[in-house]
C-alpha cells in the first residue's frame, strides 16, 4: 500500500523570524516501519513533525505523503492519513468530554452517527479507558490524558501515526503500558523522542537529528551503541545499554576489598 | 484552592449540567433556541416603566431550570456575577429621572427608580433564560443550532472559539497566578507593578496555546462545520414547545396578569 510512504527530499524550514531550523533533511519511510526521530532539545524534531501533516510548509525541498507531493489541495486527505499525537495532551483535548473528544475526528470525516459511536468505543477500548468516556478531559491524570489523545487519533483510523514525545511526563508504569500499546499497533509509526530506551523497544530504525541535519539513519540498536555519534548529536547512550552504576561500584568495591585483604594477608 | 481555580471548575460545570438526560435536554437545540429568542424579544419589548407585567415571565426560566434539573443556587450565582453590567446601565436613571411616578401613601417613588428596577428585572430574565438555555443544551449544540438556523458560519465559529478560549484563558491564568502567589510569600506579589507583564504574558501564552489547539482541531479534520453526536430532529413535541411557550409569552405581553388578578380580587372583595 503505497499511501503509507513518507518521503522527504532536501527539506529546509525557517521560521518567519529567520531561525533556520531544518537544514536539508532527506529520508524515506515505507509501509509498516517504526522510526524513532531522536535528537537533543531544539534539534528540530517537533518542527519536522509539523511538516508531516502539512501544518508547516517547507521553505525548500519536497515532501511526499503516499504518491503525491504535499500541496494545499490534498491537505485534507493527508491529515486523514497521518494521525498526529501532540507532545502536550492538553492542547489536543478540547471537547467537554472524552467521548466527544474522541468523536470529534470521525464526525468531521462525515461518518454516520452509528459508525462514529462504534469507532469511539473501539478506540477507547484499545487504549483501555472505556470507563472514562463521560469524564471531562481536564480531570484526567497525565497518563489518562495521553491515552485519550491517542484514542482521539486512532478513531480516525490513520495509516501513519506521528507522535511527539509520547512518553514525556508519564510515570514508569504508565510509560511501560504505553510502550506495550504502541507495540501492538500495525501502523507506520514515526516517534520523535529523547526517551532512547523507548526507541530501542519500539523502533527498529532510528534517525538522529542534530541542529537541523540528519547525523545518522539506520538500525536503532547499532546507532544507539555508537557513543561518539551520540556524543556528537548531544545525546547519551540509552540507560538500558549502560552498565548499572550501583552494580559497577559494588564490583569495584569487591575488587578493591579483595586486593586489600590479600595485601593484609601478605 | 485559589479562587481562580475554583472558577475554572465552575465553567466546566455548565458543560457537565448540559449532559443530563431530562426531557428538556433531549429537545432539539433549535426549538430551545427559537423559544428563548422569542422570550427575550417579548421581555425587551415592554415599556420603560413596566414592572408588574414582567413578573409572570419568570415562569419560563424557572420551569426550564426545574425540569432540566439545574441547581438554582448555581444559576443565581452566575447571574450575580454579570450583574454589575446591568447595574451600571441603570444606575443613573434615579439621578436623571426624578419625576414622581408612584405614590404609596407617604412614600413617593421617582420614575428613575421604577425604570431602574425594570432594567434589573429584565436583566435577570434575559440573562437567566440564556444561562438556562446553555445549561440544558450545551454550548456547542447552541452554536450548531445557530448555524442550522442560517447564522453565517464565521460568526458561529467565532462564538464557539470564544467559549473555548475562555477555558484556555482561565487555565493559563490560574497557572500564572499560582506561580506568582507561591513566590510572593504573602506580600501581594510585589504589588500592582507585576500585573502589567503578567497580563501581557497571559495574552501571548494563551494565543500560542490557542494556536496549538487550532492546529489539533485542523489535524482532526475541522473545517468550520460544527458536528455533534445528538441527531437533530424536529418532532411534534418540538413544534408544541415552540408554539406553546410563544403563545404564552405573547398573551403575557398583551395582558398584564398581576393587574388582572389584582382587579379580580378587589372586585371579589367589594
Amino acid at each position: 500500500m503505497s499511501h503509507h510512504i513518507i518521503e522527504a527530499q532536501d527539506l529546509h524550514y525557517s521560521y518567519p523570524d529567520g531561525t533556520h531550523v531544518i537544514k536539508g533533511v532527506s529520508f524515506r519511510i515505507t509501509h509498516g516501519e517504526s522510526v524513532a526521530i531522536v535528537g537533543a532539545n531544539g534539534a528540530g524534531k517537533s518542527t519536522l513533525l509539523l511538516h508531516l501533516n502539512g501544518y508547516l510548509r517547507p521553505t525548500q525541498g519536497t515532501l511526499r505523503i503516499g504518491d503525491y507531493p504535499l500541496t494545499k489541495r490534498n491537505l485534507k486527505s493527508v491529515r486523514r492519513t497521518v494521525g498526529m499525537v501532540f507532545q502536550e495532551p492538553d492542547d489536543q483535548l478540547f471537547m467537554p468530554t472524552v467521548f466527544d473528544d474522541v468523536a470529534f475526528g470521525p464526525l468531521n470525516l462525515g461518518l454516520p452517527l452509528t459508525e462514529v459511536e462504534e469507532r469511539v468505543i473501539n478506540a477507547l477500548e484499545t487504549v483501555g479507558m472505556p470507563h472514562l468516556r463521560d469524564k471531562p478531559p481536564y480531570k484526567l491524570s497525565g497518563g489518562e490524558k495521553r491515552s485519550a489523545a491517542i484514542a482521539a487519533v486512532l478513531s480516525m483510523s490513520p495509516d501513519i501515526l506521528v507522535m511527539d514525545e509520547p512518553t514525556s511526563d508519564l510515570d514508569p508504569r504508565a510509560r511501560r503500558r504505553l510502550i506495550e500499546l504502541l507495540k501492538t499497533f500495525e501502523h507506520t509509526k514515526i516517534i520523535a523522542t529523547h526517551d532512547l530506551d523507548m526507541a530501542v523497544d519500539i523502533c527498529e530504525r532510528t534517525i538522529v537529528i542534530y541542529e537541523g541535519r540528519i547525523t545518522a539513519d539506520g538500525s536503532t540498536l547499532e546507532l544507539l551503541q555508537d557513543e561518539t555519534l551520540l556524543e556528537r548529536s548531544g545525546l547519551e547512550k540509552p540507560l538500558g545499554m549502560q552498565s548499572c552504576p550501583v552494580c559497577e561500584s559494588n564490583e569495584k568495591k569487591v575488587i578493591k576489598d579483595g586486593l586489600h585483604s590479600t595485601g593484609r594477608r601478605r | 484552592m485559589a479562587k481562580i481555580d475554583k472558577n475554572f471548575l465552575d465553567i466546566g460545570y455548565t458543560d457537565h449540567l448540559s449532559r443530563q438526560l431530562t426531557p428538556i435536554h433531549q429537545l432539539d437545540p433549535r426549538a430551545k433556541l427559537v423559544t428563548t429568542l422569542v422570550f427575550i424579544t417579548t421581555v425587551v419589548s415592554f415599556g420603560k416603566y413596566e414592572i408588574s407585567a414582567l413578573v409572570p415571565f419568570f415562569i419560563y426560566p424557572v420551569v426550564l431550570a426545574a425540569m432540566g434539573n439545574l441547581p438554582p443556587a448555581y444559576l443565581l450565582k452566575k447571574i450575580l456575577l454579570v450583574s454589575p453590567f446591568a447595574l451600571l446601565i441603570g444606575i443613573f436613571n434615579p439621578l436623571i429621572d426624578r419625576d414622581i411616578l408612584i405614590n404609596l401613601g407617604d412614600i413617593r417613588i421617582a420614575g428613575g427608580w421604577v425604570s431602574f428596577t425594570s432594567i434589573l428585572i429584565r436583566f435577570i430574565l434575559t440573562v437567566g433564560a440564556a444561562l438556562v438555555l446553555i445549561a440544558v443544551t450545551g454550548f456547542n449544540a447552541v452554536c450548531m443550532a445557530l448555524q442550522k438556523l442560517g447564522v453565517p458560519k464565521v460568526f458561529v465559529v467565532q462564538l464557539m472559539f470564544l467559549h473555548r478560549y475562555m477555558f484556555v484563558l482561565v487555565e493559563e491564568a490560574s497557572r500564572m497566578v499560582r506561580a506568582r502567589s507561591l513566590r510572593s510569600l504573602g506580600n501581594g506579589g510585589a504589588g500592582i507593578k507585576t500585573y502589567g507583564p503578567l497580563v501581557g504574558h497571559l495574552l501571548l501564552r494563551t494565543m500560542d496555546r490557542a494556536q496549538r489547539i487550532h492546529l489539533a482541531m485542523c489535524c482532526r479534520g475541522f473545517d468550520g462545520q460544527i458536528r455533534i453526536m445528538k441527531p437533530l430532529k424536529i418532532r411534534p413535541i418540538e413544534i408544541g414547545f415552540i408554539f406553546g411557550w410563544s403563545a404564552l409569552f405573547i398573551f403575557m405581553r398583551f395582558f398584564n396578569i398581576p393587574l388582572l388578578m389584582g382587579n379580580t380580587i378587589t372586585e371579589f372583595l367589594r
